[in-house]
């Protein structure tokens, strides 16, 4: 009896120590749920980002045993870049504990999650996508378009145009063309480029390439026939290369051919074979695998056999190095957070406040080994894309390589105009206009 | 003052666009008019040609050795989807054949990708297009290129159909498949057959468009250009894909010239189908379309 008594108290008391351990390990976890497009359409894209921020989350890991101590975690739900799979995954996910922010990199999925986040107080990552109104924190608390939004952007390639040319002031009397996909994405800067053109005074024509874009020959007649100094190529997909190609198939010059950031990956410019050459697409990061950071990866993650890309050749390509910062800035803001809430399992809502702290000087930036991978950031609670710059990049055939130095966007020009349409989108969702007094984290 | 040396620019280019068009209409055809299924997987049988050619190319087979391997692979492909979905499904209505095709089409997209990954490819056929200038007007040497092998394909189809036994059967079975059958034909080997020329179809068109388009996913999208070819030119006419071919390309980008400025733009795509439409209404059965006459 005394022996059953005993086993059984020795049993119970080894179930709480495994249960104990378990709950210890998840309470040192942050978990990252992916809604990750590997096959499809987009998979190209979608392999080189999630494989990208992948390797970043693998590198804190073995290199420093997570973020002051706290594992990062993350698992994959396919989406095919479809929306009703991304939503399936949000709700799939939302429910593992720990979860730190969402990075869907898909502007239809990020829409539709922005009222779950918002209810969840989950932070949504839209690097270099989304809505542009959504820079403005006082509206849209839990959205990020890290980095650059749409508007920037535009504002980005017109002052790269500029100083080709000379300067703003030579901007009067050119012409320019905006090749743009027809979807809400390819249309969403049409009133900025407008509102650019009649501040600088330059001739513009906007064109529309319906979905997907795989025969282009009367828009690039037409193009040939406007005569423009430049055509700003806005693509997604296969309306890149087709661009490109027709723009050699009607005598138009590759170097006056200017990519926005969804138009300036090596699966854009590849399937072009020779048309692509002299190319010039912005980017916020720059491709490579010479930069500190990605040399790390190649040895302490590759090396370990985590790697995260089947094709090693694709290391510090355009997709895989904007993974790599999107790794950094997720890491960083944890890391923030962790310094003012401490060095734990964090909530969405303490990840959102790290989020909206984070401000990687260039210093800083080339401490994380990435200097001249990107530039810098400085995310403000009301500020969520963090100002930063852009460099643009020409293909040569075989690589892309930096022709530009870093150009800021006029955001003096922009955010009225931003805080304009917050503030509808505020009106039109009852959504009362926060301010830093009354931030929910920091009260 | 009209630029008429524009106009020609425009028309030519549709009319040489078109002329892609019609060389995947014409897969589409050879199927439809010998087993009256509208084969959905077309388009990506079509990747699956172009993406298996150019993984063979770049792991070191010469453009030949690529082909003719692709073409073996292409037949034993068609003759597979005869053998199992097609033959299973023998006198089931066209909806359950459509579908079949449908269903077909997801599993060899997923399949073309599962084998050769999801990266794109370049493919370079050799043909430069740095455009002609013929008095003032470009036109596109991979086009004139693209529009000599589609009319060698179709010379070479009506060869084929006229005179081998192979192509008397085809014409046999199209006409009438139950006669076809008292006759003595065996009508699983003619599927299976039309299944591969299908496929070669699809190979050759892979071929220009991935040359055009680089080799990825989104070649199979390039089913959805067909389809208003098919309904004006008619599911079960070769010549009806070609003439229907160059009228909706010359539509498309006439229309987008010259009419899509009033609608902001971008009309080409459903323009082409606008027209398809109207044709449907006044003649269900295309321009050069067999018509249907059934016994009720």
């Amino acid at each position: 009896m005394i022996k059953s008594r005993y086993l059984r108290f020795a049993f119970a008391a080894a179930v709480a120590s495994v249960l104990a351990t378990a709950s210890a390990a998840r309470a040192d976890e942050q978990f990252f749920p992916l809604q990750s497009y590997r096959v499809g359409p987009y998979a190209a894209g979608g392999t080189g980002f999630f494989g990208g921020f992948i390797d970043y989350l693998n590198l804190i890991n073995i290199r420093d045993g997570g973020v002051n101590g706290v594992k990062l975690t993350w698992d994959e739900g396919e989406t095919q870049y479809e929306v009703e799979r991304g939503v399936e995954v949000y709700e799939r996910l939302k429910g593992r504990p720990g979860v730190a922010a969402w990075n869907p990199l898909s502007v239809g999925i990020a829409y539709a999650m922005i009222d779950r986040i918002t209810k969840d107080k989950v932070p949504l990552i839209t690097i270099n996508h989304g809505r542009t109104d959504s820079t403005d924190g006082r509206v849209f608390p839990y959205v990020f378009p890290l980095l650059l939004n749409p508007y920037s952007e535009t504002s980005g390639i017109v002052n790269y145009i500029a100083s080709r040319e000379g300067g703003v002031d030579r901007l009067k009397d050119k012409k320019i063309v905006v090749l743009y996909h027809g979807s809400p994405y390819g249309k969403e800067t049409i009133p900025i480029y407008k509102l650019l053109a009649d501040k600088y005074q330059f001739s513009l024509e906007q064109i529309e390439v319906p979905h997907p874009g795989n025969e282009q020959q009367s828009q690039w007649l037409s193009i040939r026939r406007a005569k423009p100094d430049y055509v700003v190529l806005r693509g997604w997909g296969v309306m890149n290369p087709v661009a490109l190609k027709t723009a050699q198939k009607v005598g138009f010059p590759a170097d006056h051919i200017i990519g926005n950031v969804w138009s300036n990956s090596e699966e854009d410019v590849i399937p072009a074979g020779d048309a692509a050459k002299g190319y010039i697409a912005i980017t916020t990061q720059a491709s490579g695998e010479q930069y500190p950071v990605l040399q790390e990866v190649i040895k302490t993650v590759y090396g370990a056999g985590k790697g995260n890309l089947d094709d090693k050749k694709r290391i510090g390509s355009v997709y895989h190095n904007l993974g790599i910062v999107n790794g950094i800035l997720n890491v960083e803001a944890i890391r923030i957070a962790q310094a003012k809430f401490g060095k734990r399992t964090l909530t969405g809502d303490e990840v959102r406040w790290g989020f909206e702290h984070l401000q990687l000087d260039p210093a800083r930036v080339e401490a994380l080994g990435a200097k001249d991978l990107f530039h810098s950031i400085n995310v403000t609670w009301d500020n969520h894309e963090g100002d930063g710059r852009v460099t643009f990049q020409q293909w040569d055939g075989g690589k892309w390589k930096v022709v530009s130095g870093w150009i800021a966007p006029d955001w003096a020009f922009l955010r009225p105009i931003i805080e304009k349409s917050a503030a509808a989108y505020a009106k039109e969702h009852g959504i009362k206009v926060r301010s830093s007094g009354d931030d929910p984290v920091s009260n | 003052m009209f630029d008429y040396q524009f106009l020609i620019e425009v028309l030519v280019g549709g009319l040489l666009s078109g002329v892609m068009y019609s060389l995947v209409a014409i897969g589409f055809v050879l199927i439809y008019k010998t087993s009256g299924v509208l084969n959905f997987a077309q388009g990506a049988m079509l990747l699956f040609a172009a993406l298996t050619f150019v993984s063979l190319v770049e792991r070191g087979s010469s453009f030949p050795v690529a082909f003719v391997i692709t073409l073996a692979i292409m037949v034993v492909l068609g003759v597979s989807v005869e053998r199992a979905v097609l033959r299973p499904l023998v006198n089931q209505p066209p909806t359950t054949l459509f579908v079949a095709t449908l269903g077909l089409s997801y599993v060899i997209e997923g399949a073309a990708q599962l084998l050769w990954g999801t990266q794109v490819h370049g493919l370079d056929i050799g043909i430069s297009d740095v455009p002609l200038d013929i008095a003032g007007v470009f036109i596109s040497r991979f086009d004139l290129f693209a529009a000599a092998v589609a009319g060698s394909l179709v010379a070479l189809f009506a060869l084929f159909f006229r005179y081998t036994r192979t192509g008397l059967s085809f014409r046999a079975v199209a006409d009438d498949p139950f006669a076809a059958l008292a006759v003595g034909l065996r009508l699983p080997r003619v599927w299976a057959s039309v299944w591969t020329a299908s496929g070669i179809v699809a190979l050759v068109a892979g071929l220009l468009w991935g040359a055009r388009l680089g080799v990825q996913f989104s070649l199979s999208l390039v089913v959805l250009k067909a389809l208003p070819v098919l309904v004006l030119g008619g599911f079960d006419s070769i010549a009806g894909a070609i003439i229907g071919g160059l009228l909706i390309g010359a539509i498309e980008k006439l229309s987008e010239v010259y009419v899509g400025r009033l609608f902001g733009g971008g009309i080409e795509a459903w323009a082409a189908y606008v027209v398809a439409l109207v044709l449907l209404l006044v003649r269900p059965s295309g321009l050069f379309g067999q018509k249907l006459v059934e016994r009720v």
